[in-house]
Parts: structure tokens; sequence; C-alpha cells
């Protein structure tokens, strides 16, 4: 391996990175504005200067390829002064509003003037002065602090695949801007707020809200999509002020979605802080003792058969598993589901219902085949992956369904599930395509799932997929894509009613009105006939499910518990306590917990130690059971088309967010500014 | 230099005429299929050329589509080049360069000249809104100095009396002959050649 000298000290390098690179596996620290490690290189912001041996002048060290035998240093005092230099160009025209800006505290520019800057400005003309640049309902600017690193364009094109942003006029003049002021139609919008080294780029619904050195900040996971986005949720007192995204680059890298991000405000509002009863049609506010007492008298007065359970969206394992728990010990029924959306599952194999390939593969993989399926909306954070994969190994994306524009082309096959027979029978000239490739990926969507041919669709590829060698430990090809942080943790958990013949039992009852009662377990999403059932809502908004329940118990929100989520890939992630429950609302496994000693049939564990022990116990057995077992289905001709998703609504929280639903209404008006589509 | 400003009226839409499209075909096929975008500044100056020397917000769409890169790329280049104009400038646009050879020649003069006839300030549409005026740096004609430039030609060793007599020509509608007001041959001298006086084509 090549080694250069930084500061007096060897180190190998690997080929192509750059000056900087080096320096930092040297250990020497380098300023910079501009450069970014997932972004491409501008070497604009001329922060990165370091000296090199038998160079005349400063080299800036992020544009400049390092080589064999480099002699570089980076604490010399011609490299100080040139990087004075350089600070005292961005500090001319840089206002000096820190005490009321934002980024105060957590700015690029703040601290590395406390290392180059000066302490007065030798300039004496006027500043220059740049109008506010209207970006959205989530990003708030000041353009007077850019200082033109360019950070957010390129993320804009390069990362987002939304060339939405761009920089207009030249050298002092220049400014940031969208085409003609219109808002950024993307749902990774808001990373660039992140990025922005300083307060030019802000966040509108944060603005002036909190200091960051106020904020506690607890780092989490998200529900609001199926990825597990690595997040820490900042909180002041009670109150989540806001979230931004942590390091992980086997999921998220370090980008989250605009609703991960800005849902956060709906923690604030329609919450259900205290047990509500349904009196002549009236809800009314009662008392934890009298509510649950109901419920028990309620649950006591039916057959075991006829009571039902249903697990929603945002559901962390261990409410889900002492919801179980408190149904099979307690009620003694095991009429229990998860999917709201009634799709095709088949939860003999772990394999059948996960991200198989993992985020990271995709990557890898030479060869993408969507089904039925709009991973922009479904998983946005997915979707940059695909997105980069496409750039990095220029492959070809297939999908069958139209699943409007990606950020990246595709070729849209058709949408009926003939295309997927003769791609089995190898008819389609896609089918040699998949044979050929070293590491395909299909990715099977809900919409591709739902309906009747949806067993076919699933069955039929995981055939196909396993009978050509693809479903192996090293690389497997075969992908479903969730959208519920729940949704894989309580198929894990046996949340469904699914066995060898029948997959849509629960819901054949659920029509038939075979349930008398009905316990909604944060369920917000399902279309159902309530007749004369009881229903009982335990969650923590008040959404479309407290508004037809008899009984409201107020649970904790995401945020306000300690819980674990496995997400689309099978993975067990931990989530932390950030804040509380409001009012009298508890966390959901104490509630399950308290009713099961009140019914006098205790569920086992007495505290959230026990309960993770027999969790993990349960996942464990279902990570190991292997079948191995593929089925012959008979075909089911049927269009495949990718359900349209009301991104800024899919959850209770979301729906409750002012910031959610003003990018609803921007997203409706949707005004396409980057290159418009043939048609 | 500010940043530019674009026009409060705008057409509705634009579309190159007959020749102007063969001739961006042209320039797009100098390029290679995937490196179309090479071409925004030769089909940026086309539009100027057609729509009597300004860039429509129009424009800037049908060139993003006819190339096939984001609007904002184009715009990012119309702003970027002080040669084109995002505001109506008349069908006669002066451009009177009053860099030092210039200035030192008289180009003040000249400038003074404009603002009375044509309008007070630069980018100012004249009253019969066919012409206005600015002061550009060097344009390269040093030796032929004070000079201007009226759309795609120059206008070189101007007098207070010939530069009045064709700003009077373009205001009625006309472009005035181009090349030097002393008759002379490009930048030969005043008085006829000096040197090389064997050469017959020099």
């Amino acid at each position: 391996m090549p080694k250069v000298l930084v500061n007096n000290k060897e180190v190998e390098f690997e080929e192509g990175m750059t000056v900087l690179q080096a320096c930092e596996l040297a250990g020497a620290e380098i300023p910079r504005f501009c450069y970014h490690e997932r972004l491409s290189i501008a070497g604009n912001c001329r922060m990165c200067l370091v000296e090199l041996e038998k160079s005349p002048k400063p080299i800036a060290s992020c544009a400049m390829p390092a080589t064999d035998g480099m002699k570089i240093k980076t604490n010399t005092p011609f490299v100080d002064k040139a990087r004075k230099g350089v600070m005292e160009f961005l500090l001319a025209n840089h206002p000096l509003d820190c005490p009321v800006c934002d980024q105060g505290g957590e700015c690029d520019l703040q601290d590395q003037s406390l290392f180059y800057g000066f302490d007065h400005s030798r300039y004496t003309e006027n500043k220059r002065q740049v109008n506010e640049k209207y970006m959205g309902p989530l990003i708030k600017t000041e353009m007077t602090r850019c200082i033109h690193c360019t950070r957010c364009i390129r993320f804009a094109t390069e990362v987002a695949g939304i060339p939405e942003l761009g920089a207009i006029g030249r050298g002092e003049d220049m400014e940031i801007t969208t085409y003609l002021e219109k808002s950024m139609e993307s749902e990774l919008s808001a990373n660039v707020i992140d990025l922005c080294p300083v307060g030019a780029l802000t966040s509108k619904p944060y603005a002036f809200e909190a200091r960051p050195w106020d904020l506690k900040k607890t780092e989490t996971i998200d529900v609001m999509d199926a990825v597990g986005s690595n997040i820490r949720v900042d909180t002041y007192g009670w109150e989540v002020k806001r979230v931004l995204p942590r390091v992980n680059e086997d999921i998220n890298e370090e980008w989250i979605s605009d609703k991960t991000r800005y849902a956060c405000d709906g923690l604030l509002k329609q919450r259900l802080d205290s047990p509500y009863i349904r009196e002549n049609g009236i809800l009314q506010k009662s008392s934890w003792e009298q509510a649950l007492k109901l419920l028990i008298s309620k649950l006591q007065s039916f057959k075991p058969n006829e009571v039902a359970g249903l697990v929603g969206d945002l559901a962390d394992l261990e409410m889900i598993y002492s919801f179980k728990s408190f149904f099979e010990k307690c009620i003694g029924s095991t009429n229990l589901e998860c999917r709201q959306d009634r799709i095709y599952i088949n939860p003999q194999e772990r394999m059948n219902y996960i991200f198989n390939s993992s985020i990271n593969g995709i990557e890898d993989c030479d060869f993408i085949l969507l089904v039925g399926t709009n991973p922009r909306l479904e998983a946005t954070i997915l979707n940059a992956r695909i997105r980069k994969a496409y750039i990095k190994n220029k492959l070809k994306i297939y999908s069958i369904g139209d699943a409007g524009d990606l950020t990246y082309p595709y070729q849209n096959i058709g949408s009926n599930t003939s295309i997927i027979r003769e791609i089995v029978t190898g008819s389609h000239e896609i089918s040699h395509k998949i044979k050929n490739a070293k590491k395909p990926i299909i990715i099977i969507g809900d919409s591709a799932l739902y309906g009747k041919s949806g067993k076919y669709v699933f069955e039929t590829l995981k055939k196909f997929l396993s009978d050509n060698n693809f479903v192996k430990k090293d690389w497997n090809a075969l992908n479903i894509l969730t959208q519920q942080a729940s949704r894989v943790g309580a198929i894990d958990l046996g949340v469904h009613s699914i066995n060898e013949t029948e997959n849509f039992s629960f819901f054949d009852k659920l029509d038939n009105d075979d349930f008398k009662l009905v316990y909604l377990l944060g369920v917000d999403n399902i279309n159902f006939d309530k007749k004369n059932k009881f229903v009982i809502y335990q969650g923590s908004h008040g959404d479309k499910g407290a508004e037809i329940a008899d009984i409201i118990l107020p649970g904790a929100a995401y945020t306000e518990k300690n819980g674990l989520f496995i997400n689309l890939e099978g993975k067990l992630q931990s989530a932390y306590k950030a804040s509380y429950p409001p009012g009298d609302a508890r966390e959901d496994w104490v509630i399950f917990k308290d009713l099961a000693n009140m019914m006098k049939k205790p569920l086992g564990y007495n505290n959230a130690k026990n309960l993770r022990e027999s969790i993990n116990k349960l996942i464990q057995t279902k990570i190991n059971n292997n079948v191995k077992k593929t089925n012959e289905v008979d075909f089911i001709g049927e269009n495949i088309l990718v359900k349209p998703i009301d991104y800024y609504y899919t959850n209770s929280i979301a729906r409750s967010s002012k910031v959610m639903s003003e990018c609803r209404q921007i997203s409706k008006r949707y005004l396409f500014t980057g290159i418009e589509k043939a048609s | 230099m500010s940043i530019k400003k674009i026009s409060n009226i705008q057409p509705e839409s634009f579309e190159f005429s007959k020749e102007n499209l063969t001739e961006a075909e042209k320039e797009i096929r100098k390029y290679p299929k995937d490196r179309k975008a090479s071409a925004i500044l030769a089909l940026l100056f086309l539009v100027q050329k057609q729509n009597d020397n300004w860039i429509p917000l129009a424009a800037i769409k049908y060139v993003a589509k006819f190339l096939g890169v984001p609007y904002i790329q184009v715009y990012e280049v119309s702003t970027f080049y002080s040669m084109f104009n995002l505001t109506p400038v008349g069908k006669y646009f002066v451009q009177i360069c009053t860099t030092t050879p210039c200035m030192m020649r008289g180009s003040k003069k000249i400038v003074d000249i404009c603002k009375k006839h044509i309008s007070k300030n630069p980018y100012e549409l004249s009253e019969n809104k066919l012409c206005s005026w600015t002061e550009v740096e060097c344009l390269g004609a040093c030796v032929n100095a004070p000079m201007m430039q009226i759309n795609q030609d120059y206008f070189e060793d101007l007098d207070e009396n010939r530069t009045e007599e064709i700003i009077q020509t373009l205001l009625d509608d006309k472009l005035p002959k181009p090349g030097s007001a002393k008759n002379r041959k490009n930048t030969a001298p005043e008085k006829g050649k000096t040197t090389l006086l064997e050469v017959k084509n020099a």
C-alpha cells in the first residue's frame, strides 16, 4: 500500500484516497466546510489547506488525490496563516448574528472560527445582504449567512435525486435557490439542514424553539416506517423539540426522511391523557380503575373465541408480546392479527417476511426487480440506497407496476401477474437477466401481496429464486418491503391467525361479525364495520381507532418508553425513553400486566427485564427455525397496481402533526420542477 | 454586478424558429449523447438571437426540456453569464466598452449620448421600446477604441457625431452599417499600411 508522511508520521492509505482522508488516518484533524464524505468533492471553501513539500502554495487537501511519498504538514505557521486568511474572507460577509441564529452551538463556522478567526474585522465595506429564499415548509433560509459550500446542492442532486437546488449568479453575488423558489419536492429534503455548516438553512418548525445545549438528547429508533432509522430525540422537559439522524452505516447512513424528522410535533397534539368510557354514545373521562373493571367484565361476558385483538403499526415488541400473552393466558383467545392492510404473508420461515438482502446489500447487487412497490414513499431511506447503488453500479432497475417517480430511471415491464408467470417459465427477457445476475434483488411490496394474487406472486417468485439458487446463506434475493415498524416483530412473535390453509381467516371472521369484542392496540389504519361489536382502543393518539372505541386506554408513544423494534431486515434494535407519557397515560405493557393481575391470572413477568428475556427466547426460536419449503400455487391473473400512499399521513402521529399536514398540502399541489416527464 | 432580476412581464411560451431548430440540433450533435447539457450555452445564445436579445423563463424551460436537464441547471447558466439578459433590452442592445483604452479615447462621451438619446439608466428601454444600453468590460477591440457592440456587430473608432448618427438610426428601427467609423479595414493603421507593403493580402 502507498504511504504518505503526515506531520512526520508515516501512514498507509488506500489508492484513490484524498490528502484529507490520508491526514485523518494519521490523526490530523483538518477543518472543512464544503467537503463531506457522502457527497462529491467540490473544493470551493478552501478551509482544508495544508502544506505539501515542494509546493509553493498551500493545497486544498479535500480535492487533491494522495500519492505515494507525499510529505504533508498540517500544523505549521504557514498552514495556520493560510487558513486564517480563508476564514477572514468567509467571515467578511458573514453576519454577526450568532446570538439569534438557530445554528448557534452546533455551527461549524462558529467552532472553526474559534481556532482560525480574528478577534476583529478588517473589512470596512458594506456587508452582503441576500434575500431569504422559500424552500418549502421545512427549511428556513437566511441566505446572508450562506458561505457557498454547495453541500445542499450536491445532496439534492446526488443523494435525493431531485436536482432542484442550484447556485445562481456568480462571485460575491452567488445565491443558492430552488428554481424560482419552489418548495423542494423530496422526502429527504430536510437533510440539507444538517448538512449546512452554517445557519443559512435551518429547521422551520424548530425555529427559535430551543438551544442545543438546553436539550436532553436520547439516542433511539424511529417508527415512521419499517426501516428503523437511527435517530436522536431532543427533548426539553416533556416536549420533543426535534428529531435528528444518527449515523448507522447499515441502515440510514446519516440521512432520515422528512416524516421521521418532523412528525414529532404530532406527539404533542391529539394525545389521549386519561381513560375514556362511552356512555350513551358520548365518550366520558373516567379513572383507570373504572375503565379496567368495565373492560374485564366485558371480556368475561363473551366467549374466548368471540374476542379478537389487532396490533397496530407503531407497536414495540414489549407491547405486542404482553398483548399476546394477555390474550392467551387471561382470555384464552388466539384471534390475533397484525396485518391491518390484509396482505398475504407466509410466516413459516423468517425469510418469508423480511428484507433478506439487507439494506447494505443493495449496494452490492447488480439487478433489481421491484414488484408492486414504490420504495420512495414506502421506505424513503431504502430508496436512497437503491439510488446510491444505481449511481455506483449503473445497474438496470425494472418494475412490475407503475411506481411513479423514484428519483432514478427504471423500466416498467407491465403490471399483470402474467409477467411473473412469463419470468418464471423463462419466456420473458428479464428471466435471463435474473439468472445471469450474480447478486439480483427482487423487492416485493405490499401492493403485490394484496388481493387474490398475493399468494401466487410471493410463492412463485420464492420458488423461482430458490430453484435458481438465489436463496442462499450469503445472498438471498427474496425481499419483502414492509411499511410498518411493528410488522416483522409482530410476525416473529406469532401475532397472526395464519395457518397452512387459511391466510385471512381473521378478516373473514371480522367481516362475518363472528367477533363480539375487538381490542385495538394502536390500530388506526383499518376499516371495518363496527356494527354491534364492543371496541376497546389502547393507544397514544385520538385518531380513527379511538373514534369508534367504547373504552379508550391511554398508552405511550414511541419516544415515551423503552422498547424493542425489529426493522424490515429483521434487525433487533432498542429504542429508549426520551420523554414520558402525558397525563394518566401509561406504558402499554404495564397496562396488560395490571389487567392480568386484576383478573388474578398474572402474566409471569413483573419487570421490563423479565419481559425482555421471554421476548428474546421467543424470537431466538423463530430465527433458528428453518423450514426451507417452497409451495406451488395456481396462477391467478390480476393487475398489480402500486397503491397510492398518502406519505405524510401514514400513521396517527403523522396525522396529528401540523407540519406533516402542511407538507401534505404542498405535495398535493405537486409542481414538478425538475425534468418533466414525457407525458 | 448584482444578481439579475427576472422580468415581470413574461411571454406564455417559447419555441425555436425553424432555422434555429436545425441550428440547435446541429449544436447538440457536437457533443456525446449523454453530454447534451454541454449545448446549454449555444442554445441560450440562439434563444437570445431569436427573442430580441433576452431570455424569457419559458425559453429556460424550453431549453431544459430540449436537452433533458433540470430547469435549475439552465437557470444557473443564464444567471452566471453577464451576456445573457433576463429582462427585455429592446431589439437593439447597445453595449459600450468602458474599460481603460476605450475610456481614455472618450467612451464617457458615448455613454452620455446614450443617456441622452436612449434612456437615463442602463438596461432601461427607450421610449419607443426598441433600444437600451449598458456599459460593459473590455470587448477586445482596444485598437479601434472607443467602440460599442450592437447586437452581434462591432461599431468602432467612434466619435460623438458618428455615435449620435448610429443611435438615431437605431431609434428609427434600422441597423446601421457596422465596422470602423473611419472606414479603416479591421485594425489596419488609419492612413494605410506602413509595413508588409509587398504582401498583397496582408
